[in-house]
Formats: C-alpha cells, structure tokens, sequence
C-alpha cells in the first residue's frame, strides 16, 4: 500500500507463534533478492493484536538501498518475506510519563506512528501530546494525512508539520518558540543523526538528558574505496581488540594479535574460519566487494577490516 | 616437480592461476535467483521422495510397496547426501545466507557428523590433495592405492576389505573422522578423540534410531521388511557414494604428488590449481547421472572451485577442459564402469608389492 511516492506500508501475516510487539518496536525482515536473503530493519507501526492478525512495516525507498528499492518497487500480494521477532527498547513506559513530545523527521515517524496509534486505541484516546513532524515537502510526508485525522479525533494532541520546501531547514531553537513547555515533555525523537544529535544537546544543556528517548536507524555506512583504511578488529568470543590494515586477512590480524581461531585451508575454500559479523563492514580480499554487517558470515581468512568492526569469534 | 608439470613456466602457472580465478569470479557473480531456485527444487523433490518411500514402507508387507519404497529411499538418501549435503557442507550455498541450506547448519543423513567431516573432507582432501602423506582420503588412510605408499602384508586382504568398506561406506567415512590413524602419530590428542568418538556415538545413535527403531515401529505389522527396506536403501546408497568417490582420484591419469612443507608453503595459486586438475577424474554420462553424484562425476571442476554450487559445474567444465588442452595438461575423463574398473584394477594390484612404473633405462654415459 503506497504512502508517498517513494515509501510503501507492507502488511504482513506471521506464522504462527510470532510473539507481540511493543508499540516503538521494529522486526527484522529478510528479504531474498536474486537468490541471496538480504535482512534490514524495519518499525512496525500497526497496533498489536490486530483481530486478523496482521503487522504492518512502512519502507521508505533510501537511494541506492538494495532491499528498500526492492520492497517499494516490487512488493507483491502473497509475497513471502522471513521475520524476526520484534526487539527494541523504544517503548513508552507503563505508566506513560506525561506530558509528551514527538520529533520526527522523514521515515522517522514510523516507530511513532506505531506508539500514537497504540495510544488513540486507549478508551482514553491520545495524551497531552506535541508532535512537531518534519518533512522536506508535503508530498514526502508520510502518513501526513493519518496523523492529521489523529488530530481532529483527539483534542489534546497537538500536530506541527515541518515543510522544508515551505519553512526552511528546521532548527532547535524553534521549541522554545512554540512549545515553551518543552522542557516538562518526555521527549521521544526519531529522526536523521543531525537532528538527534542537536536534541542531545539542547536537552544536555536542560539538565534534563534523561526526559529524551531516541532511536537511532542503523547509519548508511559509505562502501570503503580500495585503498582504504582497515580499522579495529574486535573479537567477541576472547574480548580481544587489534588494529587490522586493509589489506590483513581477519584471521591473520587475529592471529598476531594472540587470538585463538578456527581456520583451514587459509585460502578461502573450506569454511572452517568462518565467524559472525555483528557490526561494521569487511572486504572480501579476493574481489574487493564490501559486506556489511547484517549477521552474515564471513570467512575470515579472505576478509579484511573496512572500518571498525565486531565478529562473533 | 612433478612430471606432468615441466613443460610449464612458472608464467605459465600465473597465467592458468589468473584465467581459472577468472572463471570462479565470472560464475560467483552471476549466480542468483535461478541456482537458489534450483538448490530449493532438489531439497524439496528429495524430500517428497523420502516422505513417500517412508510412507510406502509402513505398508511393505506388501511386496510392491517395498520395492517402491525401498527404491525411493534409496534416491533420497542419494540425492541427501550427494547433491544436497555433501556440497552445502563445503558451502556452495552460503551465499544465499539461507540458515536452512548454509555449512553452519546443515546435518546430513550419514552415520558421521557434519562437524568432523568438514575439517576431514574440505580442509584436509582439499588443501592437501593427492599429496602422498598428506592427502587424508578415505582410500589413501584405509587402502594402499599408490606406489609409494609402503606395503604392508595386510594390504593383501584390500580387495575384499573393499567390498566391506562398500557395503558400509558412511561407516568407513565415520571412523575415518575419527582421525585415529592421527592420534597414533601422536598428531592429534587422544582426548580430542574421546570428544570425536562420544560425538559418533550420538549421531550414529540418531541414525539407528531412525532408520532401524522409530519408522520400523511405525510400521507395526509391516516392521521387519520396513527395517529390511531402511537396511537396503542405506546400504544402496553406501555402495553408490563409494563407488563414485573412487572414482574421483582413483583411475588411471591421476597423478599422485610428493611434496614437502616447504614446497606446499611456496606452492602458487597456479600451480595449486593444476595439482587440483590432475588429481582428479571426471565420469561421463547422462545429466541425471551428474544428479546422482552431486555432480562429484565433474569432479575436475569440483576441486578448482569446491564452493561454486554444484549445479554450475557442467557449464564450466568445457572451458577448463579447453584451458588444459592450451596448456597441454591431461583432462582425465571416462564413463563410469570404465573408471571403476580400472579403480578395482588398481585395488588389485596395489594389494601386492610394488606397482610402480618401471624406472627408466640408465641413459648411455658418453
């Protein structure tokens, strides 16, 4: 179901057994494109146990995303995607603190979108509640229009839209502005880095650090260019740390370093080194192409540090 | 250096090392939608099969019903173990990072754990192949089936300590794993191989359980030839493996190498490549023959890329026979009983001492 032009709302049926979701919570969604399963994160912003069963993620397209490209170009009625179970400490506590505030920015609104409709469900409907929502133009908007009928349905949440093609680039000094009780508000933000940074600090210089809550989407790390810099190598299993080149197989640097490893053949063919990525990017040595870190595995005798990164060995 | 060998430049050798590394990135990076969708189909076809062969022995009192499950079975645990997790467990499918069909997980239908059989199989067979000494096969641990291989009276019992090793392969690759011909040398502790063995005994429990206990139970009155028809199928299927297996690195053409360390360590990636090639032997025959040995029958191909999906073999094959055929490197390829055959041949006659070539006339001192 199309919201903007380059973002789409997937309802999805798990299969049996799918634990319930907390409001704020995303899943991880596994997707197979041209035959290799590609997992990306996603908020789900439908309310828990719906009557038919049913989770809703929104997906926007992120230029050059191989997975969101897929889902808002090709995704099909009766397609079949693998789920995680929902994670994510994002979630209103029980009781709600009040007054609030939202912050969103783009895609942003999507873990709220999750809380505010959780909320209006209630028999006493939405709190006292500022919900700023920036957007670069209203056609970019997403879920512009579901946000506004909140509005009229619940007297004490408040909506501002943001337009950047209309109100210029957003900054922080216009809470004090318009919402002069900001300081009171339990604050949930979700947004691009430069926004979220900038809350940080307002509220750090509130004294109030703790009335913000964030969530941060995974940043789009840029492909390391042959030539690059490696970065530290961090080994989960032992807690040991070294400094690989980008040029060092992980298990050579490892090795050095005094790390115990599985290996092999060292060469690429028997799997025996293979270990978990949990964060960061490595390049494989034999063709240069980058892995990110989506808990794949990699074979470490072939593979070397492109940034900083954490590996389940 | 190895005869087969010295008509080539150590250039020669980089260039070979090049093309074929060619090939492999060629093939990787065009693998996608069409190989999962292929690897999905065998998985599923072998599963109906098992599920109908198990099926039509719960009922195999009545004698057709026996044949055609026993028959399906036996495919099945073909198909599991040759096309399927013989080539999942050296990873040719973890690039659809499907932790269904992935090396991590996978456990096959065999009596050996998939844990051992990876370090014995993929990283011992497949670094150190056909190196005298080294190469850890099942035929050069438990046969003598090379010259230099030191004879010893008791490779006189080999052609029928073959046939035995046949009927009860996954057996014969089980023990195998065990290494214990390495704890002997005092190259690997015995303590790893008391973990080895308590990790044998609970697959192989899991298998008996299966095969021999649960389904027959199952069976109620059809119990004693649904346990007959489980026998056959796994002694079918040991037989099949067996023979295709030998025939890998066992007929005639395929040379054996002498190496040391130091000459391994400065082995490049061309000649590693060649070394693959001429120890290894492919079988002709029809594509559902190539099915049926997990495409083990492009065996040639199998060793330069053990981690290419299977299914791509038969599509490079002609180019590597074309790129040997440049380079003037033999390109050893028969039909199936011929390859056999000449595999018996060689058990027979290395049962006895000696075989080797005879050595050349002194040359005349002028």
């Amino acid at each position: 179901m199309p919201e903007t032009r380059d973002s789409v709302t997937l309802w999805l049926r798990p299969s049996r057994g799918w634990p319930v979701h907390r409001p704020g919570q995303y899943v991880r969604l596994g997707v197979d494109i041209d035959g290799v399963r590609h997992w990306r994160s996603y908020s789900l912003t439908s309310v828990p146990r719906r009557r038919d069963g049913r989770i809703a993620v929104t997906v926007k397209r992120v230029a050059g995303g191989l997975v969101s490209e897929h889902l808002v170009g090709h995704a099909r009625r009766g397609m079949v995607v693998r789920l995680g179970h929902p994670t994510g400490e994002f979630i209103l506590p029980d009781p709600l603190e009040q007054p609030l505030l939202f912050v969103t920015a783009g895609s942003g609104v999507t873990p709220i979108m999750g809380m505010l409709r959780a909320l209006a469900a209630r028999p006493s409907g939405l709190p006292d509640a500022v919900h700023l929502h920036i957007a670069p133009s209203p056609e970019d908007s997403i879920f512009a229009r579901d946000l506004r009928a909140l509005q009229r349905a619940h007297p004490r949440y408040t909506l501002h839209e943001h337009h950047g093609d209309r109100d210029g680039r957003w900054g922080v000094a216009w809470l004090d502005r318009r919402v002069p009780d900001w300081p009171e508000r339990h604050t949930w933000a979700c947004g691009p880095a430069g926004l979220l940074d900038s809350l940080t600090d307002r509220f750090e210089r509130t004294g109030m650090p703790e009335r913000l809550h964030l969530e941060r989407f995974r940043p789009v790390v840029a492909a390391a260019s042959p030539g690059a810099s490696g970065g530290r190598v961090r080994f989960r299993a032992s807690g040991k740390e070294v400094d690989a080149d980008a040029t060092t197989p992980l298990l050579v640097a490892g090795e050095q370093a005094g790390v115990l490893l599985p290996h092999g053949c060292r060469m690429g063919i028997c799997n025996s080194c293979i270990g978990r990525l949990r964060s960061g990017a490595v390049r494989d040595l034999r063709t240069g192409d980058v892995q990110h870190a989506d808990d794949q595995m990699v074979r470490t005798c072939v593979s070397a540090a492109a940034g900083p990164i954490e590996i389940d060995l | 250096m190895n005869p087969a060998l010295e008509h080539l430049t150590p250039d020669d050798l980089d260039d070979i090392g090049r093309e074929l590394d060619a090939i492999r990135d060629e093939l990787m990076a065009d693998l996608g939608e069409r190989d999962a969708a292929y690897i999905r189909k065998v998985v599923k076809v072998q599963r109906g099969l098992e599920g109908a062969g198990r099926a039509a022995l719960l009922v195999s009192l009545f004698p057709p019903a026996w044949l055609a499950g026993t028959t399906a079975l036996a495919v099945a645990k073909v198909l599991e173990n040759m096309e399927i997790g013989h080539n999942v467990m050296h990873g040719q499918w973890d690039w659809m990072r499907d932790p269904e069909i992935h090396s991590t997980t996978w456990e096959w239908d065999s009596v050996s754990a998939a844990e051992g059989w990876k370090k014995s199989h993929n990283y011992e067979h497949h670094t150190y192949t056909n190196i005298v000494g080294k190469d850890r096969d099942l035929g050069y641990t438990l046969l003598r089936l090379d010259p230099d291989q030191p004879w010893k009276p008791f490779h006189l019992t080999q052609p029928l300590y073959n046939i035995v090793l046949a009927l009860a392969f996954e057996w014969g690759v089980a023990l195998y794993d065990l290494e214990l011909d390495e704890a002997r040398k005092g190259r690997k502790p015995w303590s790893g191989v008391v973990s080895d063995v308590k990790r044998l005994g609970r697959k192989a429990a899991r298998q008996i359980t299966k095969d021999y206990v649960a389904w027959p139970l199952l069976a109620g009155p059809s119990a004693a030839p649904a346990l007959l028809g489980s026998l056959t199928a796994n002694v079918v299927r040991n037989v099949w493996t067996h023979t295709v297996i030998f025939c890998g690195h066992f007929p005639d053409g395929a040379e054996t190498f002498d190496f040391d360390e130091t000459a391994l360590d400065d082995e490049s990636r061309g000649s590693w490549y060649v070394r693959q090639m001429l120890g290894s032997c492919n079988i002709d025959g029809p594509p559902v023959m190539h099915l049926m040995t997990g495409n083990l029958s492009y065996q040639i191909e199998h060793h330069l890329f053990p981690d290419l999906p299977s299914n791509r073999y038969a599509e490079v094959a002609p180019r590597v026979r074309a790129l040997c055929e440049r380079y003037g490197l033999p390109y050893v390829s028969g039909s199936l009983p011929n390859q056999y055959g000449q595999v018996l041949r060689k058990i027979l006659r290395m049962s006895l001492p000696g075989g080797g070539k005879p050595a050349p006339a002194p040359a005349l001192q002028t």
